[in-house]
């Protein structure tokens, strides 16, 4: 049978198994298993069908928990059915699982494994969530590599459905699930030769129907549980045996043998490693390197873990095995070893006791490769090393340095074993340039025209504007077992220049091999402009070195900033792998495949650029020495503080790793206000103000999703110390009468995004081109305008008390949360930043995970800071659908100290002051003034306090913060507002509790990749509604206004920053839940960021997105509590909607289907609009009463 | 006995001469669909503008393409883009769509600058089922450094390397800013189109003058605008060898008489569709059949050109005098008021 050659990743793998033997699968997106769900969307709706010839349904849900009932319910009624999920996912189905295996129900998941969240979330790969289901009762099988993924896929599937037992198939996040790889593809025929229809028949028979009706579920008491729950034990006993099987099937079919226990090594090993996942695969190819150099070791890679067959497992170890290290990729604090090292050692003492084994070798457990921390050949040496110990460290870490607890066992990072006959290289890229796209294009090229596999593996940095990507490309005659990062590449490309300056990136460049830099400066100059660093390197390890200027020959072809292609061809020019004309013909193949259906004219371009690289590729002659002077300049500025300086720097310069366990908080509690040390420098323009037409309206400032550009207005004394550049005006009102202003750009910390421009209603009126703010290129004002930012910061802020509380008033204030590393242009980061201007010196925010829990929380550095008071808000994200509860918490929290500390003013009111006393409780004001005082009475208090020993005055002393209000922002997406947390959200907004809820709606699931929500609008295409989502959105506001106690605001500040601000403020001072609906536009609406701010503006204007107020405190008032704040629609929707891909690709899809759901649109958003103008005539009889806060 | 209504144009024999013009009306089936039981003679899709297609196609590239790969947990951040036909993709799908659901002709309609952009896609319509074509010459004369021989001369080698390139008809869609249209016309004919169209209507721009923003419109044709082009009809249809056609203004029946008569062999409306909807076109197609019923013309051909300037019993009047006298009654018109 001819099998096909495929380049795939492990999620693929996994998923096209998957597809082709289910019926009914439902999902919901989680990293880094999202890719699975979204191919079988992708495979259903291009009609690709399954093994029997009809079209599996695929389902997206509100939550893993709703995936896994929906699952649970598909199965009872007989439906071949999977899902695939990850980490916090898979335990959310973890009741449904127990339900699932107590009925000995077929089903085959697929996991990639990942990361639980502790003390922070990752969303890289280890075995904490899979391990937290071994009790479950699912078989579970573990795959270590994309091959794998592939071939146990179906094992899992087949072998369900012999055993009943549901299997739970997993393999490493990322590191599979993401590794592309040339694998071979199974065919229909294996896949029907172990699923054979007669198990089917005997499946569906047992499904619930009314036709012949049973009952599940029961509730059985003492007299009986137990004995019911025995009786499936016959059925556990016999699932290893029949995996055996069919492992022998697939063997005979495809010549890959798999075991439950797979041993390779030395058949008289004395040293056994024992481990899961593809970790091993590393483990694999060291054993291959130390058995050549005659040492006697093995790897025991276990293949199905639960059930755990001892008869398999013992059988599979050499007897001769005098020390066994058993390896875990999941951490249990407090248990006498991890799960897997447990299972081996009450295996072993079983096997001895029950006679199946005499010998009993020492055995150790160690924890590795947590969140994909690297697991390479050096570690795992190291761990045979130790083995060979006479008394082996046991509860050791390998590939980290404690030098706290002193776990880890030291390796050698130089350690290396990768064989000549690989290709390695090592590409460091823009995210934006395209290089990961190309890369992943080569390895198709490569491992179609030739025979060689190939291997790719691809690093992002945390950021989502200006990310760094880095590919780690492998290519040889055999397949590649290196799971872990190219450590010694013969090529190195870097594509951008800048780069030089902030990584290391020649470190992982073999000796010999070559370097390929894209350079704005030709092969003459190029030398001199390199750091001394790079130099050295280069010298020393006698690299060949080449030069392009990708972006002049990326502009010659009209390619504009996309270098991709050409960076492609320059390393198939040199690298050889393949003849160059053949490299060339392919890679202009690969071009016609990806664009051919947009239009000749993007293929034209695209060859031209390939033709134009090879004229504009040059080497560089390299001296003998390197003579530069300069250095690469330090990571952060001097002055940041030392915990910047000592960690956050060594991780922004890609060197976390080597960072040792004492330098970290032991509870994930990290410092505010670390972005602003990051000089990212990604604008290629920036904004400038001209001052001489400005408005002074402080709408830019609103606008920038960064903090980027800001606005002060200050004595003009201050001006005295100013740089010469300085920029500063008159400022034009009365309430600062003769004060200067200033609008300043933070030039090394913008995105380049022109939002700011966009808004800005200022032209010149004879030249209505130039706007009071225009963009022009960063690199020549840089560092005069850094100059100025950091003056700009010193001038004092202006006094918050006297502020006016408008657009123009409330922009005057610090922005606490700032240089963010969200896309640039967000739609969210404005309302948050508003947000910290106005509260942030007093709030705790809840964060949802999502977007703005990475660009608010992801290492290594953060957004939100603190005031020069050092107040600023405090953070912390929980859980995906918990924020709302969270939330709460806090609120009680908050309410449990003030309560508390109020009596004690009370009760210690005679020794601190009567005056005081009564001042304290009674005359705190909500505004910025009557804070102020409180603060002041609260220092008063302090004061008195210290001179009283008495236990209460401690008590007081270390409660006394909280009679200063405070406010619980709590925050997410619309995933988790309408979907996942909406349960939660409900619940808290009907508990009466004074909570603000500050949803940013993009309408659709934007941090994994655009996965339809239920505030996806109609007509919108996204994935898992490729045609356009036929539901409305769910009106979200409508819902809560329901209760009739909740502020609800729905607001878009594109569209009406005064109504915004208004929002924020009466959301705030609402002593009772409130609701903040916030239109975020989002890079996955499909346009330039830049527009966003008119976009929000027509999408008001159609009369799809209505403003509006609704605040409980104007019934009482006797008016309507709804306020309508835009007018009814004006444009039609068209006029909004066909500015957005979103949109235009349903119409693409189906012109016809999509006018008709354009004209439900319309009349949807009249229709919302005459019911909401109806509402906001009504006046409630009477008014809910109010408690003071 | 009723006239004979029949007529040619661009090779395909029409029952009369009334179709809809290029316009949005033929994106949805449904109207399409109403405008064939409304007895259209032909189809005129909307035109597929190149520079549209260059844009919308690095627009969509930019919106889908730039983010792919760029962040660790999402890969895209749409379906995947090949699942969607994108440029001139999604009109040829569009127009075998319309090949399907109607029986009459399928006129497909094009606009650009480029030689390379029309061939390619005008050979794509041919082969994608279009009955014949139409090349809308969008052009402002905007450019400072091209001649008006020059500007002609580019037009002329678009039409012959369509003529080489397609095989069905197609007619030359212009506007009535040319030095010498006549002669231009004349030059196209010859150049192997099948056909004129006068005249094509350009979008305005308007301004805003809060914002001091330009602003694109649009405004629906009147009668008004038909009379440019009956005198152009009438001038041109002796002069060149090509059936023409009238496109703008076309309101009610004697417009239509109007254009016949004036030498249009094809009669193209928009405006008052889009206003009263495809039943508009029924009843301008019988009050045509009606008028020549009523004054005696047994066909569309004897009508057809009797008041061009070859035949009309005062010339002068179309060429030139009557710019002067009705600019005079107007002014008499104000002062009377």
């Amino acid at each position: 049978m001819s099998r096909q050659h495929i380049m795939i990743d492990g999620n693929e793998a996994a998923a096209l198994v998957a597809h082709k033997l289910s019926e009914v699968i439902a999902i919901y997106p989680i990293t880094p298993s999202s890719n699975m769900g979204e191919l079988a969307d992708e495979w259903t709706a291009r009609g690709r069908r399954n093994l029997w010839g009809t079209l599996p349904s695929v389902m997206e849900m509100q939550s893993e928990g709703g995936a896994v009932g929906a699952v649970h319910g598909a199965m009872q009624s007989g439906a071949l059915t999977t899902t695939f999920t990850a980490s916090q996912g898979l335990l959310l189905m973890i009741p449904s699982m127990y339900k699932i295996a107590g009925e000995l129900t077929p089903f085959c998941m697929h996991v990639a494994a990942r990361t639980v969240a502790a003390h922070a979330l990752s969303i890289f790969g280890d075995h904490s969530d899979v391990m937290a289901c071994r009790q479950t009762g699912f078989a579970m099988l573990s795959s270590g590599s994309v091959q794998e993924a592939h071939d146990l896929a179906l094992i899992g599937h087949a072998a369900t459905l012999r055993s009943r037992v549901p299997f739970l198939h997993f393999f490493d996040g990322f590191r599979t699930s993401h590794e592309i790889s040339k694998i071979d593809e199974l065919a229909d025929d294996d896949l029907r030769a172990l699923v054979p229809d007669e198990l089917i028949r005997e499946y569906r028979a047992r499904a619930l129907t009314p036709d012949r009706p049973v009952l599940r579920g029961s509730a059985q008491n003492p007299d009986t549980y137990f004995q019911a729950r025995e009786a499936c034990n016959a059925w556990y006993s016999a699932c290893p045996g029949i995996v055996k099987e069919l492992m022998g099937a697939l063997g005979k079919r495809t010549g890959r043998n798999y075991r439950l226990f797979d041993y390779v090594g030395h058949p008289e090993a004395d040293r056994v490693v024992i481990m899961m996942g593809s970790g091993s695969e590393a483990a694999h190819e060291t054993v291959d390197w130390l058995l050549k150099r005659g040492e006697k070791v093995g790897i025991l890679k276990v293949r199905l873990f639960r059930p755990f067959s001892i008869r398999d497992f013992v059988e599979a170890i050499p007897v001769s095995a005098k020390s066994i290290a058993v390896l875990d990729r999941t951490k249990e604090p407090g248990a006498i070893g991890d799960p897997l090292y447990l299972d081996v050692v009450t295996a072993l003492r079983e096997a001895r006791d029950e006679g199946m084994r005499r010998t009993d070798p020492k055995v150790v457990g160690g924890r590795y490769g947590l969140s994909s921390k690297e697991f390479t050949p050096a570690m795992v040496k190291s761990v045979y090393d130790e083995l060979a110990k006479e008394k082996p460290r046991n509860h050791f870490t390998v590939g980290i340095q404690d030098d706290v607890t002193r776990l880890s066992l030291p390796f050698d990072r130089a350690f290396d074993i990768e064989p000549a006959d690989v290709s390695r290289a090592v590409f460091y890229g823009l995210g934006a340039d395209g290089t990961v796209g190309a890369n992943k294009n080569s390895i198709s090229i490569i491992g179609d025209k030739t025979p060689l596999f190939a291997q790719g593996y691809f690093v992002y940095d945390s950021k989502k504007s200006g990310a760094v990507t880095i590919s780690h490309l492998r290519f040889g005659p055999r397949p590649i077992r290196s799971t872990y990062l190219v450590q010694r590449a013969g090529f190195v490309a870097c594509h951008q220049f800048s780069f030089l300056d902030r990584y290391d990136v020649l470190e992982s460049a073999a000796p010999g091999g070559t370097f390929l830099l894209n350079s704005p400066v030709g092969p003459e100059a190029v030398w001199a402009q390199l750091p001394r660093e790079v130099q050295e390197q280069i010298v020393e390890k006698k690299l060949r070195f080449h030069v392009i200027d990708a972006l002049k020959v990326a502009g010659l072809t009209g390619m504009g900033v996309r270098i991709n292609t050409i960076m492609q061809t320059c390393f198939f020019a040199i690298s050889g792998i393949l003849p160059r004309a053949e490299a060339i013909a392919a890679i202009k193949g690969a071009i016609e495949d990806t664009y051919g259906k947009k239009g000749a004219d993007v293929v034209k371009k695209n060859f031209e650029a390939v033709d134009q690289t090879l004229a504009n590729l040059h080497e560089v002659k390299v001296p003998r020495e390197a003579l530069a002077t300069r250095g690469r300049p330090p990571m952060v500025a001097a002055e940041a503080p030392e915990f910047v300086k000592k960690v956050t720097a060594l991780m922004l310069a890609g060197k976390g790793d080597l960072l040792p366990v004492s330098f970290f908080p032991v509870d994930g509690t990290w410092p505010l206000g670390t972005a602003r040390w990051e000089k990212r420098n990604i604008a290629t323009e920036i904004p400038v103000w001209d001052e001489a037409i400005c408005l002074q309206c402080n709408k830019c400032v609103l606008a920038c999703p960064h903090a980027a550009i800001r606005a002060k207005v200050y004595e003009p004394a201050v001006l005295a110390g100013a740089p010469a550049g300085f920029k500063s005006i008159d400022y034009k009102q009365t309430e600062y009468k003769g004060s200067k202003y200033t609008i300043q750009v933070a030039p090394e910390d913008c995105t380049g995004c022109s939002l700011c421009v966009e808004v800005c209603p200022a032209r010149d009126k004879s030249n209505p081109k130039h706007k009071a703010i225009d963009m022009a290129p960063q690199r020549p004002i840089r560092e005069a305008e850094a100059a100025n930012f950091r003056y700009f910061l010193d001038i004092p802020e202006t006094d918050r008390s006297k502020v006016r509380q408008d657009v123009k008033g409330t922009q005057f204030l610090e922005p606490l949360f700032e240089f963010s590393g969200a896309c640039a242009g967000c739609g969210e980061t404005p309302y948050l930043k508003l947000m910290t201007q106005l509260f942030g010196d007093r709030t705790i925010i809840a964060n949802a995970t999502g977007c703005s829990s990475i660009y608010g929380g992801n290492l290594p550095t953060t957004p939100y800071t603190v005031n020069r008071d050092g107040r600023g808000p405090a953070w912390a994200n929980s859980l995906f659908e918990d924020n709302a509860e969270f939330g709460l918490g806090m609120r009680l929290a908050l309410d449990a100290h003030r309560q508390h500390a109020r009596e004690l003013v009370t009760k210690l009111a005679s020794q601190v002051g009567e005056v005081l006393a009564k001042e304290l409780l009674e005359t705190e004001a909500a505004t910025e003034a009557g804070i102020a005082a409180q603060r002041k009475r609260v220092a008063a208090l302090r004061g008195k306090l210290a001179g009283i020993k008495t236990d209460e005055a401690r008590r007081l002393d270390s409660l006394a913060d909280y009679l200063v209000r405070k406010t619980v922002w709590i925050v997410g997406g619309d995933g988790w507002a309408y979907d996942i947390g909406y349960g939660g959200l409900d619940h808290v907004l009907a508990s009466g509790r004074d909570v603000n809820v500050l949803v940013l709606d993009t309408e659709v699931y934007s941090n994994t990749g655009g996965q339809q929500s239920k505030a996806t609008p109609l007509s919108a295409s996204a994935k898992f509604a490729t045609a356009g989502k036929e539901i409305p959105k769910k009106d979200l506001g409508m819902m809560i206004m329901s209760y009739g106690h909740v502020y609800v605001a729905r607001i878009a500040f594109g569209a009406n920053d005064k109504q915004t601000v208004q929002a924020f403020l009466e959301a705030e001072s609402y002593p009772g839940p409130s609701l903040i609906i916030a239109y975020s536009h989002c890079i996955a609406h499909g346009y330039d960021m830049a527009y966003g701010a008119r976009q929000q503006k027509l999408a008001v204007d159609s009369g799809i997105w209505p403003l509006y107020r609704f605040d409980p405190r104007r019934a009482a008032a006797g008016e309507p509590p709804l306020k309508l704040d835009s007018a009814p629609p004006k444009i039609r929707p068209e006029e909004y909607l066909r500015n957005e891909t979103r949109f235009r690709m349903s119409e693409k899809l189906d012109p016809a289907r999509h006018r008709k759901l354009l004209n439900a649109a319309q009349a949807a958003a009249a229709e919302r609009y005459a019911v909401y103008q109806q509402l906001a005539g009504v006046k409630v009889p009477h008014a809910p009463e109010q408690e003071e806060k | 006995m009723s006239a004979n209504l029949s007529t040619t144009w661009l090779g395909l024999k029409l029952p009369h001469p009334l179709m809809p013009g290029a316009s949005p009306l033929v994106d949805d089936l449904e109207t399409v669909a109403a405008l064939e039981a409304a007895g259209a003679a032909a189809i005129v899709m909307h035109s597929l503008f190149e520079e549209q297609i260059r844009r919308e196609t690095d627009e969509t590239e930019m919106a889908m393409d730039a983010h792919s790969d760029t962040y660790v947990e999402a890969r895209s951040y749409f379906p995947p883009r090949d699942m969607f036909p994108l440029g001139p993709e999604s009109y040829l799908e569009h127009l075998k769509r319309l090949k399907s659901a109607v029986r009459i002709p399928v006129i497909a309609s094009l606009n650009g600058s480029t030689r390379g952009g029309w061939i390619e896609f005008a050979r794509a319509m041919q082969d994608a089922g279009a009955d014949a074509l139409e090349l809308n010459v969008y052009d402002l004369g905007a450019d400072p450094d091209e001649s008006a021989a020059a500007a002609e001369e580019r037009i002329l080698r678009i039409v012959e390397s369509m003529r080489k390139s397609v095989k069905i008809g197609f007619a030359v869609k212009l506007s009535p800013f040319y030095t010498s249209l006549a002669n231009l016309a004349r030059r196209i004919s010859l150049a192997g189109a099948d056909g004129l169209i006068l005249f094509n209507r350009f979008y305005q721009p308007d301004i805003d003058v809060e914002a001091l923003e330009v602003s694109p419109t649009l405004h629906l044709s009147t009668s008004s605008e038909l009379l440019l082009r009956l005198r152009w009809l009438a001038i041109l249809s002796p002069a060149v060898n090509v059936p023409l056609a009238v496109s703008g203004g076309v309101h009610d029946t004697l417009d239509v008489v109007k254009a016949v008569m004036s030498g249009a062999g094809a009669v193209q409306v928009v405006s008052a569709l889009l206003q009263h909807g495809p039943e508009r076109l029924k009843s301008l197609i019988q009050g045509f059949r009606a008028w020549l019923d009523e004054h005696d013309y047994v066909s569309v051909a004897q009508m057809k050109g009797s008041m061009s300037l070859a035949r009309c019993p005062d010339p002068k009047a179309v060429e030139r005098s009557n710019y002067a006298h009705l600019l005079q009654s107007w002014r008499k018109a104000q002062v009377r008021s």
